[in-house]
């Protein structure tokens, strides 16, 4: 499985969620598969998607919250999972594609072969830690994880990209990504009044 | 000084109602009133501290991220490709240790930079004295709208009980 393939699996199971992706090829990849409202693209501050993601679940208690991150990513910020733990945001689900290396730069190895980030969630406090390698287990994973309370997370195991990828960057500007974001907020604020 | 409650009263009178940081012993009145009362969240570092004020900002809030100075090093990536492009305001309360060179070697070189360097990130700041402090946490709450981007209040020593 390659990331396009598990997102592929997973953003259909998120239909209402607000989406804090983090930089490089998750980002990139999410936004050319299906660009939503409400999805935010972390284009730089590497490891803060968690941060970010973990202020919105905070803040809005009632709205599905997911982080679609990746192993370099949580490995630059593994405070956050330390304190996603202590805070029990029940509404949070944190995802992980973990291709053990930094894809965007050139597959340099990250040290997540010999780390167990699942492990570390679950010591860390996440109440629900899940692993899938394939599509169907990860179909049944996310599956059973959104009918739970959080917070929750998902290691995915993916094959890192063998050649070069040609994937579009994030079109929008920054402050759009932000207007767009915070509109749909406001906009699920309004329906539940 | 200005106490713990009187300097928690005026953030809030100000509009603040999210509160998160790094602690440091010229502030620590002000966490413990924020502790005590609830809803203050100890961050493990201030980059992810300025990140959690950035997701809380997205949800509505107005967010105060509270630390030393020398956690505006730590923070110099998340201002720059985080809140400062995408128009992610906060206030950044900001204690200064070596203020006027006096303090232990480890806060000298920060406490000499930390004006320019906030000048250099192009963040408004304002030097906090005890009897203006509460007109200088209301001109950061209008800054930090009209601008949309992070503004710092910088503390002394002595300022804060």
């Amino acid at each position: 499985m390659n990331l396009a393939q598990a997102l592929s699996v997973v953003i259909p199971a998120l239909p209402d969620a607000l989406i804090v992706h983090a930089n490089g090829f998750i980002s990139r990849e999410s936004f050319n598969l299906e660009d939503r409202r409400g999805n935010f693209y972390m284009i730089g501050s590497m490891g803060l998607a968690s941060s970010i993601a973990l202020g919105v679940a905070l803040s809005k208690p009632e709205r599905r919250v997911a982080v679609f991150d990746g192993d370099g990513n949580v490995l630059m910020n593994m405070g956050s999972l330390a304190l996603i733990g202590a805070q029990q945001p029940r509404n949070l689900v944190h995802l992980v594609f973990d291709n053990e290396v930094y894809g965007s730069t050139g597959n340099q190895p990250t040290i997540s072969s010999r780390v167990a980030l699942d492990e570390v969630a679950r010591a860390s406090g996440y109440v629900e830690t899940r692993r899938a390698e394939e599509a169907d287990q990860l179909r049944a994973a996310a599956q059973d994880l959104l009918a739970r309370d959080g917070p929750s997370f998902l290691l995915i195991k993916i094959e890192p990209d063998r050649q070069e990828r040609h994937i579009g960057r994030i079109t929008h500007e920054p402050q759009h990504i932000v207007r767009r974001f915070m509109g749909e907020i406001e906009k699920g604020d309004r329906e539940r009044r | 000084m200005v106490s713990g409650p009187q300097f928690v009263q005026h953030l809030r009178n100000a509009g603040f109602d999210f509160f998160t940081g790094v602690p440091c012993s010229l502030v620590k009145s002000v966490i413990a009133t924020l502790e005590e009362r609830g809803g203050y969240i100890a961050e493990t570092r201030e980059d992810a501290a300025v990140g959690l004020a950035a997701g809380a900002y997205l949800a509505g809030k107005q967010p105060v991220v509270i630390m030393q100075n020398s956690g505006l090093g730590v923070c110099l990536n998340a201002l720059s490709s985080l809140s400062l492009i995408y128009a992610l305001p906060c206030l950044l309360l900001i204690t200064w240790r070596g203020y006027q060179g006096k303090d232990a070697p480890e806060h000298l070189i920060m406490g000499d930079i930390l004006p320019e360097l906030l000048s250099t990130l192009k963040i408004p700041y304002r030097v906090l004295e005890e009897h203006t402090l509460e007109g200088a946490i209301g001109w950061a709450a209008s800054t930090l709208k009209q601008t949309s981007r992070p503004t710092a209040l910088v503390l002394p020593p002595g300022v804060a009980a």
